[in-house]
Order: structure tokens, then C-alpha cells, then sequence
């Protein structure tokens, strides 16, 4: 047994990187599919709008821990043993598209009617009208709900370890098997968690108080 | 190679489902009780208690709401003893209190913020009238802020119990048998992986809708007599 | 005897003076009217009448209680000062009768049985019996009004303050609440009321006092403050009322 010591936070901060990249990739590639969600929910079409509807409560009603584990093992059975990295970045960018998509509809759909009305009357076609109308009036509403999901996503990714991914929740994990120092180490695997959390709380909150001012003014 | 599946070597053992699905119930149901309590007491210091506790209570939603379930539940479950030897008291929580405790903590800083918007939702006059027939300050909140605080926020509280009970499942990776933990000893008796958590995925979908309809249905209950009300009412004029 | 005793009462907010050196007092049974333009303090003044504002400086006697800080003893005060208010301030989760009930069981400790008795008997006084298990939004703004007013009646207060309570509403409602204050006037009931109704003041009120940059500009019987205004500020206040 040995103790707790400089090298061990040095291995968690590098650990750390690994918790940014998945977070990252997983919020980007989940972005984009959950975008096409959003419009697909908000479209016209009963076909496009169900199948999103499905996807996304498929993924919202269910542990994301059991997606992780159906994601690893079943590519697996596929014959694909995928590295754990893979499987988690393909599992969170599932879990993400589901959210922001559901998020994002709310955001769409809550630019008021006449707006929509006032894009049809132009004579624009459906995409012009969301491309050039709704988004970027949904985009500025959307800001303070999608930096708190992205907190909700770093949080999370701490599962990806029990799939056997090396990050940050992991790393701590196996020095707490080496030390059995339980406390000082979880202690600063949250201290860690939690400077990367807390600034993009701050975010939210303050994107959240300038859209109510100016929705007020 | 195509993969065969097979879910009779599953199903074969239903009864570790069926605790495991009982015990996810009885986790949610505890948890959802203590964890609205905390809340409640920690909302209404929050919003009108004095300026240090109303700190305190910040700094804990601050912390719980910006660390991982998981390192939370490894903190209460691994970390209470090593504490507790420093201080000389010697308890070992088992994985079940450690995860009653860690749930519990955890959704009370998400209903904290939830109940303290709807605290807030209400506006000051209706608080200036209940002063003004001489109620006391817990009376007023009681009785006059805290019912339609809760009506105006039970959609977002409604859905903090839905992913607390999907986020029991995480209480699994300290052995808890829940419906999680139930997938990781059939799993691992049948090597039916697969088969096995997609099993527990229905469920917990399942178990999602089901838990979604009945808080509809309480909602409905409670806030609904008003609404037939008013619709009686509206046919008279 | 008098029933409200105020004494050299100021209070600003921040740096701005809103009443200024208030005095005035008030007999048993009378009604006293604080008319005046919009920021000139009166309903402030009203305000301070049973400590939802606190004051700066003076004293306010008012139904046998002296206006303090201990929060039991302004409850006790609050008991016997009611208040009615301009946006009614019902409660929206509880039906007519238990937002009249609320106070009496709550706060004078009454049983279900009393205080469902008096509150049938208060809410058949303002003529709105059977409306008993109605809900707040089920009621147009005059029957609120109305309710506002027998649910601070239920505490049997020997004080009762209006604020601008016809101010949200049309002209046909607005009569049928000044029709359920002037009843209770005629009760003996001591009342204090900010009002806009300049008709209702001069025909109804025992004493007008207008009211002008925080201050008490005039007060005076209405024949006399109406027919005879001696400052060239309430002449031009009254001629703007017409």
C-alpha cells in the first residue's frame, strides 16, 4: 500500500483530458444528429416528426448506463470488440442527440407562431424559413439550456468508466485500489469534476439573466 | 458469423428480475420521499431563511449539481468509514444505506432548485395579504406559497423523479441488486449479455411510462377537481 | 375616542421622501378618504397603517396597538387591521370560502365548524353566499373585490383599509363594490381608504385629506374640501379629476 501523492493527481489530470475529449466529441457529433431531430420533430412530416419522437424517448426514458452496456456488448456481438472509448463516445453521442433534440424542439417551437406566419407569407420555403427566421431567433433561447446539458454530459461521462473507458472517474478508481484512500481521492476526483462543472453553471445562469433582461426590455 | 439470440436462459431467471425490479421500486419510492423533504426544508431556507444558511444551502446545491452521481456515491460509500476511523466511529454503511443516503443528497439539491423557483413564482402580494390577516411567516409559506408553488413547478418535479429512477441504476456499480444489478448477475451466470440489459431496457422503459402516467394521474388528482370545476361552472354561464 | 393616532410619520425610499411629517387622527365609525395624484404617498401612508411598510421616523397608534417591530406584536395589530387591496390578493389554490376560513382558523385558532359559520356569514354580508365553493378565477373582478372584503371581515377587525380597490375594475363593478363599502360603512365599521372615487369620498367620507409631495396638503370635511379648496395645488387636482 502507498500513499495518496503528487503523482496520482498528475495521472488524474491527464485522466482528465480523456473525460474533455469524450465530452467533447460526444456533445459535437450529438449536437448535429440532435439538430436534425429538432427539425424533424418540428416538421410537418407525421413520419419524420414519430421517428425522432421515438428515438429521443427511447434514449430519455432509459439508464444511460444501460445504453452504454447494449452499446458495448452488443457491437461487440457484431464481431466489432470495440476499444471502450469508442463504444462510450457512440453511447454519450446518443444520449446527447436525444436531449438537445428534445431541448431544441422546445426552443423552436416557443419562437411565437407569427413569425412562422410572417416567413410563409414571404413565400419562403420550408428550410429558408427555419434557416433564415426560426434558428436564429431559437439559437439565442437555446444558449442557456444547452451549456446546462453540456454540464449534465460532463457528469455522465464518469459512466463510461464502468464500461472500462480510462478517464477521470476511472483513473480515480484504480488509485484508490493502489492506496486505499478512499476519500482524499474521490474528494479530488469531484474537486476536479467540479472546476470544470461550475464555470459552465455560471455560464448558463448568466446567458439565462441576459435573455430575461432582454426579453423584459 | 450470425449471432443466435436467446432470452430463454434470461428468463429463466425472472426471479432476480422481479427483486431486482421490486428493489428499483422501493429505492425510487425512498428516495423520492427523503430527497423532496430535503428539498423542501432546503428551498424555504433558501429563499426566506437568514443570509448564512441561506449560503450553506447554495454552496451544497452548488456541489452536489456540479459533481457526478457516481463520485458522490463513492464518497458516502467509500469514504464514511475512512472518515469515520479519523473521528473514531465506526460505521460501515452497507451498499443499500449508502445508496438510500447518496440518492437521497443528490435529487435533494436538483428538488432544491426546483422547489425555489416555484417559491418564487409567487408573487409578493399574495404574501403581503396573508401578513396582513396576521399569519406567521411559516404559516404563510405553508398555506398560502408553498400549494401553488408546487402546482406551478410539478411538471419539472415530476420529471426529477423519473431520472432519479433511471439514476438508481447507477447504485448497481457498489452491488446493489437492483434491476441493474439483477443484469449483471444474469449476465454473468448466463453470458447472455445482450439479451440480458436489453431485457432490463424494456423494463426501465416500461417503468418510465408507467411512473410518468401515474404522476399525470396524481397531478390530475390534485390539481384536476379544480379544473372539472371550472369547466362545470363555464356550462352554467 | 380616537382609533388611529398617527404623529409625525416620514419614510423615504432610498433618498426619495415619500411621506413627509405625517399627523392625523381618526374617530370610532368614521371614514377617512386619502385622495391625491399618483406618487403623492397615500397609498404608502395606508401601507405603514398596518406595517406592511415600516415607518422612519413618528408613531402610529391604530386600534388599540402601537406600531412596533416584534413581528407577534404586529401580527396581533394585524388582527384587527384589515386591509383590502387594489389586485385582490385572493388566494388562487383555495375556493372562496377557505380563503375566508384561512385567517380564523389559522391565526385565532377557530374549529372548521366556526369558521365555515362565519364565513357564510360575512360572505352573505358583501351578498355573495353562493359562491361559497367557488374558485377565485371563477368570479369576475367585483365578486373578488367582494370576497377580498368579507375574507378581512371574518377577523372581525375594528379598523379596515382600502387600497385603490376599484382601480382594476370597470364602472359597473366598480358600483357594486363601493355599494358593499358604503353598507359596511353605515355598519360603524372605522375604515381608511385610498380612492380615485371623488363622488363616493364626498358623499360617503367623514374627512378628506389630500394628499401632495408626501405631505398632507388639506384635510377637511368633503363639503367643505371639495366645494372650497383653499390650496391652487388641490384646485388643479380636482379640476384634472373632472
Amino acid at each position: 500500500m502507498r500513499d495518496f501523492g503528487v503523482n496520482d493527481i498528475l495521472y488524474l489530470l491527464t485522466a482528465t483530458q480523456w473525460t474533455i475529449y469524450l465530452t467533447i466529441l460526444s456533445f459535437v457529433a450529438g449536437g448535429l444528429l440532435g439538430l436534425v431531430l429538432a427539425i424533424a420533430r418540428t416538421s410537418r412530416s407525421p413520419l419524420a416528426s414519430g421517428a425522432a419522437l421515438v428515438w429521443i424517448r427511447a434514449f430519455q426514458n432509459t439508464p444511460l448506463l444501460i445504453q452504454l452496456f447494449l452499446i458495448y456488448y452488443g457491437l461487440g456481438l457484431l464481431g466489432y470488440r470495440l476499444p471502450p472509448f469508442v463504444a462510450a463516445v457512440v453511447g454519450l453521442t446518443f444520449y446527447t442527440s436525444a436531449f438537445l433534440g428534445e431541448i431544441w424542439r422546445g426552443c423552436i417551437l416557443s419562437v411565437p407562431r407569427q413569425q412562422w406566419e410572417a416567413g410563409d407569407a414571404l413565400a419562403l420555403t420550408p428550410w429558408q424559413l427555419r434557416r433564415h427566421v426560426v434558428l436564429p431567433q431559437a439559437i439565442r433561447i437555446a444558449i442557456p439550456p444547452t451549456v446546462g446539458f453540456l454540464v449534465k454530459l460532463i457528469k455522465n461521462s464518469s459512466l463510461a468508466s464502468i464500461v472500462g473507458m480510462t478517464e477521470l472517474m476511472r483513473a480515480a478508481t484504480a488509485i484508490n485500489n493502489a492506496t486505499f484512500q478512499p476519500f482524499k481521492v474521490f474528494a479530488v476526483a469531484a474537486l476536479i469534476y467540479f472546476t470544470l462543472c461550475f464555470p459552465l453553471t455560471l455560464l448558463s445562469r448568466h446567458f439565462e439573466r441576459k435573455l430575461d433582461v432582454s426579453a423584459r426590455g | 458469423m450470425t449471432y443466435q439470440f436467446q432470452f430463454g436462459a434470461v428468463f429463466a431467471r425472472v426471479d432476480l428480475l422481479i427483486d431486482g425490479f421490486l428493489l428499483t421500486l422501493q429505492l425510487t419510492a425512498i428516495t423520492s420521499c427523503l430527497g423532496f423533504l430535503i428539498g423542501l426544508a432546503c428551498a424555504i431556507t433558501r429563499t426566506y431563511g437568514p443570509a448564512p444558511a441561506r449560503l450553506a444551502v447554495a454552496a451544497y446545491v452548488e456541489v452536489f449539481r456540479n459533481t457526478p452521481f457516481l463520485v458522490q456515491l463513492f464518497l458516502i460509500f467509500f469514504g464514511i468509514p475512512e472518515v469515520g476511523k479519523l473521528l473514531g466511529v465506526k460505521w460501515l454503511p452497507t451498499p443499500y444505506w449508502a445508496a438510500i443516503i447518496a440518492l437521497s443528497i443528490n435529487i435533494a439539491a436538483y428538488m432544491t432548485e426546483v422547489i425555489r423557483a416555484g417559491l418564487e413564482s409567487i408573487h409578493r402580494s399574495q404574501v403581503e395579504a396573508a401578513e396582513s390577516l396576521g399569519l406567521s411567516k411559516l404559516q404563510v409559506i405553508l398555506h398560502v406559497v408553498l400549494p401553488p408553488a408546487l402546482r406551478n413547478v410539478y411538471p419539472a418535479l415530476s420529471s426529477e423523479f423519473i431520472l432519479l429512477m433511471l439514476g438508481t441504476s447507477v447504485v448497481s456499480v457498489i452491488s446493489v441488486e437492483e434491476l441493474t444489478g439483477a443484469g449483471n448477475l444474469i449476465q454473468s451466470e448466463t453470458y447472455r449479455t445482450f439479451e440480458t440489459y436489453a431485457l432490463i431496457w424494456v423494463i426501465y422503459f416500461a417503468l418510465a411510462v408507467a411512473l410518468k402516467l401515474l404522476l399525470d394521474l396524481l397531478a390530475g388528482w390534485i390539481i384536476g377537481r379544480r379544473v372539472s370545476r371550472i369547466g362545470a361552472s363555464a356550462g352554467h354561464a | 375616542m380616537s382609533v388611529l393616532e398617527v404623529r409625525g410619520v416620514s419614510k423615504s425610499f432610498g433618498t426619495v421622501e415619500v411621506l413627509r411629517d405625517i399627523s392625523l387622527e381618526l374617530e370610532q365609525g368614521q371614514m377617512l378618504a386619502l385622495i391625491g395624484r399618483s406618487g403623492s404617498g397615500k397609498s404608502t401612508l395606508l401601507r405603514c397603517l398596518n406595517g406592511l411598510e415600516r415607518i422612519d421616523a413618528g408613531s402610529i397608534a391604530i386600534a388599540g396597538h402601537h406600531m412596533g417591530r416584534d413581528p407577534a406584536a404586529l401580527r396581533r395589530l394585524r388582527q384587527d387591521v384589515g386591509i383590502v387591496f387594489q389586485a385582490y390578493n385572493l388566494f388562487p389554490h383555495l375556493s372562496v370560502g377557505r380563503n375566508i376560513m384561512l385567517a380564523p382558523r389559522l391565526v385565532l385558532r377557530r374549529s372548521d365548524a366556526e369558521a365555515e359559520a362565519k364565513a357564510r356569514e360575512v360572505l352573505a354580508a358583501v351578498g355573495l353566499s353562493e359562491k361559497f365553493d367557488a374558485y377565485p378565477d371563477q368570479l369576475s373582478g367585483g365578486q373578488q373585490q367582494r370576497v377580498a372584503i368579507a375574507r378581512s371581515l371574518a377577523m372581525t377587525p375594528k379598523v379596515m383599509l382600502f387600497d385603490e380597490v376599484t382601480s382594476a375594475l370597470d364602472p359597473e363593478l366598480t358600483k357594486e363594490v363601493l355599494r358593499t363599502m358604503e353598507t359596511l360603512a353605515e355598519t360603524g365599521m372605522t375604515m381608511v381608504l385610498v380612492t380615485h372615487e371623488m363622488n363616493f369620498a364626498r358623499r360617503v367620507a367623514d374627512r378628506v385629506a389630500f394628499m401632495h409631495a408626501g405631505r398632507i396638503h388639506e384635510i377637511a370635511p368633503p363639503d367643505d374640501l371639495f366645494a372650497a379648496p383653499r390650496t391652487p395645488e388641490l384646485q388643479q387636482f380636482l379640476s384634472s379629476m373632472l
